[in-house]
């Protein structure tokens, strides 16, 4: 591999020399694939037929008056199958798979939206599928674990570390150096050794490359700003990547937690408690403690609670390209609750960390202006969590009753 | 420099054997015993790795050492305080093994120079391929320590010699596709692998991963200069404690 995948100081291949041949073979196809221009179209008629693309830009009619500023869109990504953007990325990697003849595919998840969106294009393609789930986010997340199995998959609960979304990476990562030979890691996020964070953009610039299309359609104008959230950062460099040579400003909030200075939040490129270190194959932001241990981290949001971030995003903050703020737990239920009620549409928590930040700055732009948030998730599929970040006493008596049913 | 070491060393014996603790595993004062009960067992070569918290090539029995060790309370300075200790208490060379965050938190130069200053031989960091060890290259060939690189069964011929080229003291062959601790064949495959080993370098050769009994060294004598035994003592140190590592050390050869 001669391009080793640096953003500046950021990326690279810190790689065990068992999995150096594997990346090479990775590399290469993906190269092919990226310069087959039949490669990108039968990805986007895959996606198209499979997956309801291109999802629709949505006018917010009602928030846009309550906020009295921009005019506020956003990008459906929730309406990909299987509920999120994590859809576009399984797809593409699974046409690599093919390309390559393997047979099974293993991948992380943390809240299990990536496993899912995984066993589901192992179910279409008739790939083996394992995923690796830290056994906190199986006891958090058990629908998701069900749907998971019901498609095929094996689920396998990591007990190790802090038995979350980074244990489950290592351990998928250990797999993978035995079973290289027939098997794929189709890691979820724009993170990783190279070539995954390159790839992972790539396949999510289709996010972009639509919602750029979509405003110069509606408007007749580029937007002002563009708004996402940030855990590994997949999908907002899925929909910056559409804006990258455009005066647009770009936008990413990360999971503030309890807040900055809590302790608690999972914010690696706007607190005082992250520093450039080098783990899980590739250099970025991670939070960890001086001797370069990895910390625990906190989000009311399974999918944002990641303790590194893509290399290419660290890149853009550290050139300016890109803004980065944070959103509390607290300020995610308020901005969640008022979407729902405004629009009738129901974003994940996760992407209710962009909506939150988008809702502080729309006031402050003019009415000619506009500002797409991208909506990368739906809520109503996480109904459990969504429901205790919401702290429903109806929702909590039926489940006591659903519960003495069972026992019965 | 490691490598006449091993050439002198093995004008003796057949094999040499290099053994791996986990500092602060399951304390400080029982590592500094099993360090001194190998020692006495004759082992050649020791490796001393530094607890990180995401060691993605080691296998459950080292992954668990490394986090109950910095559950414990393991920091990088008292891994150093322990190294400079066993280095000036006994004979043998010590390694460091870690990964590379730990050096780059540290700051790479300030690591060799602590290492030089501790008297710790060489390096063996597994997820800092050659490609991004410049800096740590430089720091080390100053101070004549030696960086220890690997290779694996799925190296190809080119890449070994492009390693062989980078590397000092020794290769250290990873005897098959997995992490530390699985079993491993000793079989006519693992030969063929070996004697491409030999073919792409004249540094020793060392070979882990699943080393775990006499048979296994028995099998690497005039293919390998040293046998490395690492998930199998931490094993029998959970089962049997401390005690047995030296009884076990000694049946090895």
């Amino acid at each position: 591999m001669d391009n080793r995948g640096y953003y500046h100081q950021f990326g690279g291949a810190y790689l065990p020399e068992i999995l150096v041949a594997t990346f090479d073979e990775l590399d290469e196809t993906f190269r092919e694939a990226k310069n087959d221009p039949a490669f990108w179209q039968a990805y986007e008629a895959l996606m198209a037929s499979y997956s309801c693309r291109p999802t629709p830009l949505t006018y917010c009619e009602n928030l846009t008056r309550h906020f009295g500023g921009a005019k506020i869109y956003i990008k459906r990504e929730d309406l990909n199958h299987t509920g999120a953007h994590k859809a576009n990325n399984v797809m593409g990697q699974g046409l690599l798979v093919r390309r390559m003849g393997k047979r099974r595919v293993i991948a992380e998840t943390g809240a299990g939206q990536h496993g899912v969106a995984t066993a589901t294009m192992a179910a279409k393609f008739g790939f083996e599928c394992t995923i690796y789930m830290g056994e906190v986010d199986v006891e958090r997340q058990r629908p998701n674990v069900f749907w998971m199995e019901r498609l095929g998959a094996t689920v396998h609960p990591v007990t190790d570390g802090t038995r979350i979304l980074k244990d489950a990476i290592n351990e998928a990562f250990r797999d993978w150096v035995s079973n290289m030979d027939t098997t794929h890691y189709v890691l979820g996020t724009a993170c990783g050794p190279h070539p995954f964070p390159e790839m992972v953009t790539y396949f999510q610039s289709i996010i972009g490359k639509e919602a750029r299309a979509q405003i110069l359609a509606a408007e007749g104008r580029l937007p002002s700003r563009i708004y996402a959230c940030v855990g590994g950062g997949s999908n907002a460099m899925g929909i910056f990547s559409g804006f990258m040579e455009d005066p647009v400003e770009l936008v990413g909030v990360e999971a503030g937690g309890r807040g900055l200075d809590s302790g608690q939040h999972a914010s690696r490129l706007c607190s005082q408690d992250a520093s450039i270190g080098v783990a899980q194959g590739y250099r970025t932001y991670f939070l960890q403690d001086a001797d370069g241990q990895m910390q625990e981290t906190h989000s009311i949001a399974a999918g944002l609670d990641y303790v590194g971030v893509s290399p290419i995003l660290s890149d853009l903050k550290e050139t300016g390209r890109a803004r980065f703020a944070a959103a509390t737990d607290q300020e995610v239920v308020a901005a969640l609750s008022l979407t729902i009620r405004k629009e009738g549409v129901i974003p994940a928590l996760e992407s209710a960390h962009a909506f939150v930040q988008a809702f502080k700055e729309a006031p402050g732009l003019s009415p000619e202006e506009s500002i797409i948030i991208n909506q990368s998730g739906r809520g109503d599929k996480d109904i459990f969590t969504v429901a205790d970040a919401f702290d429903d006493p109806r929702w909590k008596a039926f489940i006591i009753r659903k519960a003495e049913q069972y026992h019965a | 420099m490691l490598e006449s070491y091993i050439h002198d060393r093995r004008k003796e014996k057949e094999i040499l054997l290099m053994t791996h603790i986990v500092m602060g595993y399951p304390s400080f004062e029982a590592s500094m015993e099993i360090v001194a009960a190998m020692v006495d067992a004759g082992v050649d070569l020791m490796e001393l790795q530094i607890p990180f918290s995401e060691p993605i090539a080691d296998g459950p029995v080292i992954l668990a050492a490394n986090q109950q060790a910095l559950e414990r309370g393991a920091t990088v300075d008292r891994c150093m305080a322990f190294a400079r200790e066993a280095a000036a208490r006994f004979e043998i060379p010590f390694l460091f093994m870690t990964y590379y965050n730990i050096l780059y938190r540290f700051g790479v130069e300030a690591f060799t120079q602590a290492m030089a200053e501790h008297r710790i031989r060489g390096a063996i960091v597994p997820d800092l391929p050659p490609e991004e060890g410049g800096e740590y290259m430089a720091d080390m060939a100053a101070r004549q320590l030696d960086p220890i690189y690997i290779y694996a069964p799925t190296t190809p011929e080119a890449r070994m010699k492009r390693i062989a080229d980078v590397g000092r003291g020794f290769i250290y062959c990873v005897a098959r596709k997995g992490v530390t601790g699985a079993e491993t064949d000793f079989s006519s495959e693992l030969t063929d692998y070996l004697d491409r080993c030999r073919r792409a370098t004249r540094l020793p050769l060392a070979v882990g991963f699943g080393v775990k009994r006499r048979e296994d060294v028995d099998f690497l004598k005039g293919k390998a200069d040293i046998a490395v035994v690492g998930s199998q003592t931490i094993r029998l140190m959970d089962r049997e404690g401390p005690g047995a590592v030296g009884d076990f050390v000694r049946s090895l050869r």
